[in-house]
């Protein structure tokens, strides 16, 4: 993160572009649902573009693009337990303790 | 007696405390919303049906556009107060505290206008996990109104006594506002395009 007034003076140019095309994105999203691609395909785009969006608030609004590694570990462990979170579910369906195994 | 670290970073870390603790607040919502996220998936992958259209694309587009803008001007609200321009400094944060409250006014329609029709969370699956979605999001939107308006009101005073600790502050709440912006980015389209 910048400390320097010039350069933080310098950054607004890049938070109002930024913010100009995130807007940009959201319209990108509502045009293409619109279209009425077929499911599969939709959520692709939707999220694709979510995440493009997401990046953008985090690298930038957010001074994730240059941050100290303490923030960087803490994240990466985020991620790992998020992902892991997200297929918790699946534990559901392939628990298989109790059963007869058939070969 | 002084708490060390809310300005110089902390020689280990090379982080003020105060800058890793919103961190690793912010990594714990992650699990809070993730956890949401992912009951909503699998809400929707064992559902026979899942209803579409449902929710007003117009509306949840011109929030999204709302939480943008406070997003920009809130980074925009640290700038200043970086460049020692405190009068817009706390003028953005007011600004984004307004479009925050637009955001509110917006969703208390968009609530309204389904409460009316009888789609209240017990209607469906759909309008239980969208309601808590929603409702747990617009909760941290207010929280982030509070907090906004503490910094613009009786906080502004630490600005005269460490402009550097106000800064951070400032920059705290808005990487807090950023994550609740980041949030709903996901939110608009899982809701109401898919």
């Amino acid at each position: 993160m910048h400390s320097d007034p010039e350069a933080v003076k310098k950054s607004i140019r890049t938070y109002g572009t930024v913010g100009g095309l995130l807007l940009l994105c959201t319209a990108i999203t509502v045009a293409a649902n619109q279209v009425h691609l077929a499911v599969p395909a939709a959520i692709a785009v939707a999220l694709i573009i979510a995440a493009t969006k997401g990046s953008m608030v985090a690298a930038i609004f957010m001074h994730l693009n240059h941050e100290q590694r303490w923030i960087y570990g803490a994240l990466l462990l985020t991620v790992v337990f998020f992902v892991v979170l997200l297929f918790l579910p699946l534990a559901t369906v392939s628990d298989t303790i109790g059963t007869a195994i058939h070969h | 007696m002084e708490i060390p670290y809310t300005v110089e970073p902390r020689p280990d870390t090379g982080l003020a405390n105060g800058k890793l603790g919103i961190w690793l607040f912010l990594a714990s919502e992650v699990m809070l919303f993730g956890a949401l996220f992912s009951t909503y998936i699998l809400l929707r992958v064992g559902a026979v049906e899942w209803p579409h259209g449902e929710l007003s694309v117009t509306l949840g587009a011109i929030n999204t556009v709302i939480l943008i803008c406070s997003s920009v001007t809130m980074v925009v609200a640290w700038a200043k107060l970086k460049m020692n321009d405190f009068a817009k400094g706390r003028l953005y944060v007011l600004v984004t505290v307004a479009l925050a409250a637009v955001f509110l006014v917006n969703k208390y329609f968009e609530y309204a206008e389904h409460f009316s029709k009888g789609e209240t969370p017990s209607h469906s699956t759909f309008f239980a996990i969208y309601y808590t979605l929603t409702g747990l999001h617009g909760l941290h939107i207010i929280g982030g109104i509070v907090v906004m308006l503490y910094l613009a009101g009786p906080g502004a005073g630490l600005w005269k006594r460490n402009p550097e600790q106000f800064a951070n502050r400032v920059e705290y709440t808005g990487l807090y506002w950023h994550f609740v912006d980041l949030v709903w980015i996901f939110l608009f389209p899982v809701l109401y395009l898919l």
